[in-house]
């Protein structure tokens, strides 16, 4: 080896955190790439039509309008209630998901004989895809020949059947049946985990200091449970707030209006009546929303010390 | 330590190759395969559907048909949707007649005027043409020519003691008081009146038998006047009498015809496939033999004998699909006097031959229900109304759901609803 070449060598040698830090990121690279195809170029091509107005069709001729989109929208009676009836839908899901699963989750962590039938049993609602759940309620729901009616006269509750989704008031919250039938598994399943690894000296700590049960779940369990539940609340939110499949089959956004929650009014928009930067621009607000509400929950609920 | 990293990179590089590579569109060895959307619901079952699919790829070893169902009410938006790709996720798809003018303002649809032979033409019905046609130039090949009839079950009338259907819907509600009051049903009749088109469609009926009209000669809202709000008042009384269904808010077709098919209504409003199916197919109705169909009545006094909906659709080639003879060979196929004359039971021949001398009679014969509708659709057809044929259609549509079920569902007037209705319409005329 001449002291030339060896020089050269010296040059192109990398310390041994280099070449590792090199091949990590040629390892990642595919996988970033995907993501940034995947992932946000659909993220800057809806960002870019948002600033356009299309006549219908998704190839039709666009026009630039800056912002317009947004500002009609904001400006526009029909969106601030449809943004009312979709935090509706998503504070009164969320909040009995939240309750029922904690329920759940509790009876499953008491182990009482079959839980372990039950835990996997809770499994079944979860795993059903929201589409055939949403069919299945819309049969439940009928009011000629569904199972609820049925039920409810041979209980004695009703004396003849109700056509319950031609309610407004009643379609919504049974479209929130719906979802909660599909989703508090989810949280039950989530906040059982974190309680089986609950440590028991605490609570057994709390008992010999003479705190009652109620004191014992809602001063030393359930904090515990905080970071737990954050990571169920902040999914079931957004997922909450972007409903649609269920609301497709179940109502159709009826009866006048009273179920179009704003993905469904996307999806309006977009796809029925062809307005693709009107249908963009929703999309993007409500991305807005929903980085909103993680935001404020990762404020109320997050603390630094705590590891998730 | 070195040789590894090397092979490493070696392949990744092969990866990612491979997946730029395997993006590509491959071409097709073999047989073009032609990939078809259409509808189940209303129309031919998929049985029919795939039978007819299964002929052609038989006498056609160079093409290879896959067909796809959606819902009517998932029919549009996949289209529209799917159109954005190049090539399109469908070679060809089933456009219903609402859908003709938009479709040809986006370049959707295939213009097939040259395709067209002077034989078609002649034999095929005047008004099946008007579906396809958009300014002159034709889009597609009409397939299903179709309307709503009025559907009657003859055995719960008799035992009320009517002998003949009503002829207006005055009529309609006396006979009705009648059922509900000896509980021979719950509510006499059931309609399509959800958040969907169907509702429109039963309002067309309503609206144009009362001598109303959706728009008018200059394509201007006309229905939100005096005949549109007696006609919406008369909807939403009604339901609060108990004659019509109040489930009928949240149904569509579907739904009709399962209310129907279990002798729980005794006059129902739907297409021409709900005959068979509840008349002749037991598993599917438990009041087979019993189901007559009549002229739709109209509003006693509106100088209407009778009037109804047409509900016409036709299969278009994408305008982009790199197979566009083997498409329209297809379509050929599909829509030829022959195919449809045999699977008629759900769905009449466009083919004005088909009705006319000899084959009339074999043409009543080749199923059960052909017998009544065959002849129903005769005697109905001269009093079908077309909706205006307008781009924007979906979005006007869509208004007008909005304004019937508002005044359905209690939250606004008649006339208020109309009126918010008509001035969208207005806007979007613009």
């Amino acid at each position: 080896m001449s002291p030339s070449s060896h020089g050269e060598t010296m040059q192109r040698k990398r310390t041994l955190a280099q070449q590792d830090a090199l091949v990590g990121f040629a390892l990642i690279l595919p996988s970033v790439l995907i993501i940034l195809g995947i992932s946000l170029q659909p993220i800057i091509s809806t960002l870019y039509l948002s600033l356009f107005e299309s006549s219908r069709g998704i190839n039709a001729e666009r026009t630039f309008i800056g912002f317009a989109n947004y500002t009609t929208f904001l400006s526009d009676p029909v969106f601030w209630i449809t943004i009312g009836r979709t935090l509706y839908f998503t504070l009164v899901s969320v909040g009995l998901e939240l309750v029922l699963g904690l329920a759940i989750a509790q009876l499953i962590h008491t182990h009482p004989p079959g839980w372990q039938f039950l835990r996997t049993s809770l499994i079944i609602p979860w795993a059903v895809p929201t589409i055939v759940n949403g069919t299945m309620w819309r049969w439940i729901y009928n009011a000629d020949y569904g199972a609820m009616n049925g039920l409810l006269l041979q209980l004695g509750i009703i004396d003849k059947y109700i056509p319950w989704l031609t309610k407004p008031n009643v379609a919504m919250n049974l479209v929130i049946l719906a979802d909660l039938w599909h989703s508090v598994p989810f949280i039950a399943l989530i906040l059982q985990a974190a309680l089986a690894t609950l440590p028991a000296d605490l609570e057994e700590a709390a008992a010999v200091d003479g705190a009652n049960a109620l004191q014992r779940f809602l001063l030393v369990r359930l904090p515990l449970l905080r970071p737990a539940i954050l990571v169920a609340l902040v999914i079931r939110t957004v997922e909450a707030f972007r409903v649609f499949d269920i609301i497709y089959v179940i109502t159709n956004g009826g009866p006048a209006y009273s179920t179009v929650t704003i993905s469904f009014l996307t999806y309006l928009e977009m796809f029925s009546f062809g307005h693709v930067g009107r249908g963009s621009a929703l999309s993007f607000l409500i991305s807005l929303f929903t980085l909103i509400m993680a935001f404020i929950y990762i404020r109320m609920l997050y603390r630094p010390e705590e590891k998730l | 330590m070195k040789a590894i990293r090397s092979m490493l990179f070696a392949l990744m590089a092969i990866i990612m190759i491979a997946s730029v590579v395997g993006c590509q569109p491959k071409q097709p060895a073999g047989p073009a395969t032609i990939r078809v959307l259409t509808m189940e619901q209303a129309g031919p079952t998929v049985d029919e559907m795939n039978a007819i699919v299964g002929e052609f790829n038989k006498a056609n070893p160079d093409i290879k048909v896959e067909i796809e169902y959606v819902s009517y009410d998932a029919l549009h938006d996949k289209i529209t949707t799917t159109m954005a790709s190049k090539p399109p996720a469908y070679d060809v798809f089933l456009v219903d007649d609402i859908w003709y003018a938009e479709f040809a303002k986006a370049g959707y649809s295939l213009d097939v005027s040259d395709r067209i032979t002077k034989d078609m033409r002649d034999k095929i019905f005047a008004a099946a043409w008007d579906i396809p046609t958009v300014g002159g130039k034709v889009y597609g090949m009409p397939w299903l020519l179709d309307e709503k009839y009025f559907f009657y079950n003859e055995t719960l009338l008799k035992q009320a003691g009517f002998d003949a259907p009503p002829a207006t819907w005055e009529e309609l509600l006396t006979q009705a008081k009648v059922l509900k009051e000896q509980g021979i049903v719950e509510y006499p009749i059931v309609w399509s009146w959800g958040q969907y088109e169907a509702a429109i469609c039963d309002w067309v009926i309503l609206l144009y038998g009362n001598g109303g009209s959706l728009v008018d000669d200059k394509g201007a809202p006309a229905f939100n006047n005096e005949i549109g709000v007696k006609t919406l008042s008369w909807m939403v009384q009604t339901v609060d009498d108990g004659y019509t269904n109040p489930a009928s808010i949240s149904y569509v077709e579907e739904d009709v015809r399962n209310v129907f098919s279990q002798g729980k209504a005794a006059f129902a409003v739907n297409w021409t496939y709900m005959y068979d199916l509840v008349n002749f197919n037991k598993d599917e109705s438990q009041v087979t033999g019993q189901i007559k169909m009549a002229l739709m009545p109209a509003f006693e006094g509106s100088g209407q004998e009778s009037a109804s909906i047409n509900g016409s659709m036709g299969f278009s080639v994408a305008a982009t699909s790199p197979n566009q003879d083997a498409a329209w060979k297809y379509i050929e196929f599909l829509t030829s006097e022959d195919v449809q004359n045999r699977y008629s039971a759900h769905l009449l021949p466009i083919w004005q031959t088909s009705f006319e001398g000899e084959n009339l009679t074999k043409l009543e014969g080749y199923t059960p229900a052909n017998a009544t509708t065959v002849p129903m659709f005769n005697k109905q057809f001269p009093f079908a109304h077309v909706r205006p044929k307008v781009s924007y259609y979906p979005e006007a549509s869509k208004a007008l759901q909005l304004a019937l079920q508002e005044a359905l569902t209690k939250q606004k007037t008649p006339e208020q609803a109309l009126n918010a209705a008509a001035a969208k319409w207005v806007e979007l005329g613009k």
